[in-house]
C-alpha cells in the first residue's frame, strides 16, 4: 500500500504545480500549516462575539451610536458602572452557585458510590440510572411550572435556599453519572481490604473512596458551579420581587430597562463570563486526569 | 456529557456478567453470604437514598403536579383560597383553539428544525476539520467550547448588542459592503431567523465536540484499507465515516432536538417572543401563560404539550436510527 501511494501522489500532483517537486513530508507539512491558518481564522470569526463583548465593555458610553473596532480610547466607565450596580447580584449568584455545588456534591457523591459497586447486585438501580438520563430531557419550564406552587406553599419563593436547591437540579444527574463513571474504576479489592481491616461502610466511603475520587469530584463541582451560575429560568420564575436577584436575572432586567448603556451591560457580561473562562482553562486538566484515572494504583 | 452517557451504556453491559459471576463465587464459600449481600445492598441504597428523594422532589413532583394542574383552573387566587376547581380538558382546549396556537407550532417547528439542521452541518464540518491533527488544533478545539460554557443570557445580550439595528456591528459591516441594514430583531419576518443564528452559534460547540469524539473512535486502519481500494475524500466519508458514526449522530440529533425545542432564555432575552409574536414558541408561551398572565393551569397544559412533543419526536428519532442501523448491518 505504502509504495503505491508514495509513488502515485507526487506524480499526479506534479503537473498541477509549477513549484519544484517537494518531498511528500514537506508537502504535508505545508498542508497542515494551511489547516492551522484556516483554523485560526475560522475560530477568530466564530469567537468574534466574545471579542465584541470585551471590546464594547472597554469603550465608554459617550460614543453611543457606534462601537469602534478597537478600544482606542480605553475607558473603564462600563466596568465602574457594572460594579456599582451589579456587584450585589454577582455576589448573590456566587452564594447560590456555591450553595448549589455543596448540595450537588453532598447528594451526588454518595449516590455515585452506591451505584458504582459492580460486585453488589442492586435490583432497580439501572431503572434509577435510566430515570437520571430522562430527567435531562425534561424542559426546564415544566419543572419551574410544577415546582412554583410547592415553593409558594413552603415559603421558598424569593429565598436563597429555594434557588440553591432548585439550581442543584441542573447538576445532580450529570454529577452522579460523571462521578459514578470514575468510581466504577476503583478496584473492589481496595474496598474489600479496608473492610477486612474493620472499616465501616461510612468510613470506607469517607476515607478511601472520596480521596481517590478527588479529580472526579473537582470536575463535577466545577460543572455544577457553572450550571448554577448560568441558571436563568429558576431565577426568573422562582422569584417574584427584588430580594434575591442573581446576575443572569439582573442582566435580563438590564436589557429590558436601559439598552442604551451598552458598555455597562457588556462589562457586566464580561464579569459574569469569568467562571466560564476559568473553567475552560482549569477544568480541562481535571477532565483529562479524571479520564486517565491515574489516582488508582 | 453525551460521551458520558454512551460510555455508561457499555459499562452497564459489561457489569451484568461480572455481578452474576461474583454472586456465584461467593455463595458456596460463605454460609452467611446471603446476609452479607443483603447488608451491603442496604448500605448501597442508603447511599443512593438522598439522590432518590431529591429526584422525586425536583423532577418527579413537578412533572406530576404539572399534569394535575393542567386539568385545574389554577391561578393566583388559588394561592390565597387553595381552591383549584377541576376543569377537565378545558385548559388544553383553550391552548389549542387559541388564535396563536398555529403560529406557535410553526415557530417552534421552524426554530427547532432549522437550528438543528444548520448546527449539525456546521458541527460536522468542524469535527471533520479537526479530526486531522495539526499545529494548535487542540487549543482551537477547546476555544470553540467557550460559547457553550457562557451563560445563555450573556450570549443573548452580546448578540442583541451586535444585532442592534441602528448601532450594531452586524449592520455596520453590512452597510460598509453596501448591503444596507437588516432589522434583525425588530422585523417580524426576520426575527425568528436572527434567533436561529444565535441558537446555532450556541449549539455548534456541543455538536462538534460529540461528533469529534465519535470520529476519534473510528480506527484509522479502516481509512487506510479504504484508500487502498481507492476510496478517499467523499467516498471514505460516505462508506466508512457516516455508517460508523451513525449511533453518535443519532445521539447528537436526539439531544439537540430536546435541548432546542425547550429554548427559553435566548428568545426571552433577544426578542421576548416579539415582535408581534413572531418568535413566540411553545416554551416561551408556556412561560408567558404561567408567570406573566398567572394562568398556571393553561401554562401547565401547554408545557405538557411541549414535553409530549419533545419526547415523542425523540422516541421516533431513536426508532428510526435503530432501524437504519439494523438495515445497515
Amino acid at each position: 500500500m505504502t509504495s503505491t501511494s508514495l509513488t502515485s501522489a507526487p506524480l499526479s500532483s506534479a503537473p498541477l504545480r509549477s513549484a519544484p517537486l517537494k518531498s511528500p513530508r514537506r508537502k504535508s507539512n505545508v498542508r497542515m500549516n494551511l489547516r492551522t491558518v484556516f483554523g485560526v481564522v475560522m475560530i477568530a470569526v466564530f469567537l468574534f462575539p466574545v471579542y465584541w463583548m470585551i471590546n464594547s465593555s472597554l469603550q465608554g458610553n459617550e460614543n453611543l451610536l457606534e462601537t469602534q473596532w478597537f478600544p482606542f480610547e480605553l475607558s473603564l466607565e462600563g466596568y465602574q458602572q457594572a460594579i456599582e450596580s451589579q456587584l450585589g447580584n454577582l455576589i448573590t449568584s456566587l452564594v447560590i452557585a456555591v450553595g448549589a455545588v455543596i448540595v450537588c456534591l453532598a447528594i451526588a457523591a454518595p449516590a455515585a458510590y452506591g451505584l458504582s459497586r459492580t460486585n453488589i447486585r442492586l435490583p432497580g438501580s439501572n431503572t434509577f440510572l435510566v430515570l437520571l438520563l430522562i430527567t435531562q430531557m425534561v424542559p426546564g419550564i415544566v419543572i419551574a411550572n410544577g415546582l412554583f406552587p410547592l415553593y409558594n406553599d413552603l415559603g421558598l419563593v424569593n429565598s436563597y435556599p429555594g434557588l440553591i436547591l432548585a439550581n442543584a437540579s441542573h447538576g445532580i444527574p450529570f454529577c452522579i453519572l460523571l462521578i459514578r463513571a470514575f468510581m466504577m474504576n476503583i478496584p473492589s479489592s481496595l474496598i474489600e481490604a479496608a473492610r477486612i481491616d474493620g472499616a465501616g461502610e461510612l468510613r470506607i466511603f469517607v476515607s478511601i473512596v472520596l480521596p481517590i475520587s478527588r479529580n472526579a469530584l473537582v470536575t463535577a463541582a466545577v460543572f455544577a458551579f457553572l450550571f448554577a451560575w448560568s441558571d436563568f429560568l429558576f431565577a426568573l420564575t422562582l422569584t417574584t420581587d427584588s430580594s434575591v436577584v442573581p446576575i443572569t436575572l439582573s442582566m435580563y432586567q438590564f436589557i429590558g430597562a436601559h439598552t442604551q448603556s451598552w458598555a455597562a451591560l457588556m462589562a457586566t457580561a464580561a464579569l459574569a463570563s469569568i467562571p466560564a473562562a476559568f473553567l475552560l482553562v482549569v477544568a480541562q486538566r481535571y477532565i483529562a486526569a479524571g479520564v486517565t484515572g491515574g489516582a488508582v494504583k | 456529557m453525551t460521551t458520558l452517557l454512551m460510555s455508561d451504556k457499555t459499562a452497564t453491559v459489561r457489569r451484568a456478567p461480572a455481578a452474576g459471576g461474583a454472586a456465584r463465587v461467593n455463595r458456596p464459600r460463605d454460609t452467611n453470604s446471603h446476609r452479607v449481600i443483603r447488608r451491603r445492598q442496604l448500605f448501597a441504597w442508603l447511599f443512593i437514598a438522598p439522590a432518590i428523594v431529591y429526584v422525586a422532589i425536583f423532577f418527579g413532583y413537578p412533572i406530576v403536579n404539572n399534569l394535575t394542574m393542567s386539568f385545574q383552573d389554577f391561578t393566583t387566587t388559588t394561592f390565597y383560597t387553595g381552591e383549584a376547581p377541576w376543569v377537565g380538558f378545558d385548559n388544553y382546549v383553550s391552548v389549542v383553539s387559541s388564535a396563536l396556537f398555529a403560529r406557535l407550532s410553526v415557530n417552534t417547528a421552524v426554530f427547532t428544525i432549522l437550528s438543528l439542521a444548520v448546527t449539525f452541518v456546521i458541527g460536522m464540518l468542524l469535527a471533520l476539520f479537526f479530526n486531522a491533527h495539526f499545529k494548535l488544533s487542540g487549543l482551537l478545539r477547546s476555544l470553540i467550547l467557550l460559547p457553550w460554557l457562557l451563560p445563555l443570557i450573556i450570549s443573548a445580550a452580546v448578540w442583541r448588542r451586535m444585532m442592534d439595528e441602528g448601532s450594531g456591528i452586524l449592520n455596520q459591516i453590512l452597510s460598509s459592503v453596501g448591503i444596507g441594514s437588516v432589522p434583525w430583531l425588530t422585523n417580524p419576518d426576520v426575527a425568528l431567523f436572527s434567533i436561529i443564528i444565535v441558537n446555532v452559534w450556541i449549539g455548534i460547540p456541543f455538536t462538534m465536540v460529540i461528533l469529534y469524539g465519535g470520529l476519534q473512535e473510528i480506527p484509522t486502519e479502516y481509512y487506510e484499507a479504504a484508500s487502498l481500494d481507492g476510496a478517499t475524500g467523499w467516498n471514505s466519508f460516505r462508506y466508512i465515516t457516516w455508517p460508523l458514526l451513525r449511533p453518535v449522530v443519532a445521539v447528537v440529533l436526539i439531544l439537540g432536538f430536546v435541548y432546542t425545542i425547550r429554548v427559553l432564555d435566548i428568545i426571552l432575552a433577544l426578542t421576548g417572543g416579539g415582535p408581534a409574536n413572531s418568535t413566540q414558541t411553545y416554551a416561551t408561551q408556556a412561560y408567558q401563560l404561567s408567570f406573566v398572565d398567572f394562568k398556571f393551569g393553561v401554562g401547565a397544559a401547554l408545557s405538557n404539550i411541549l414535553i409530549v412533543v419533545s419526547l415523542l419526536v425523540a422516541a421516533l428519532q431513536l426508532r428510526t436510527s435503530r432501524r437504519s442501523n439494523d438495515l445497515a448491518g
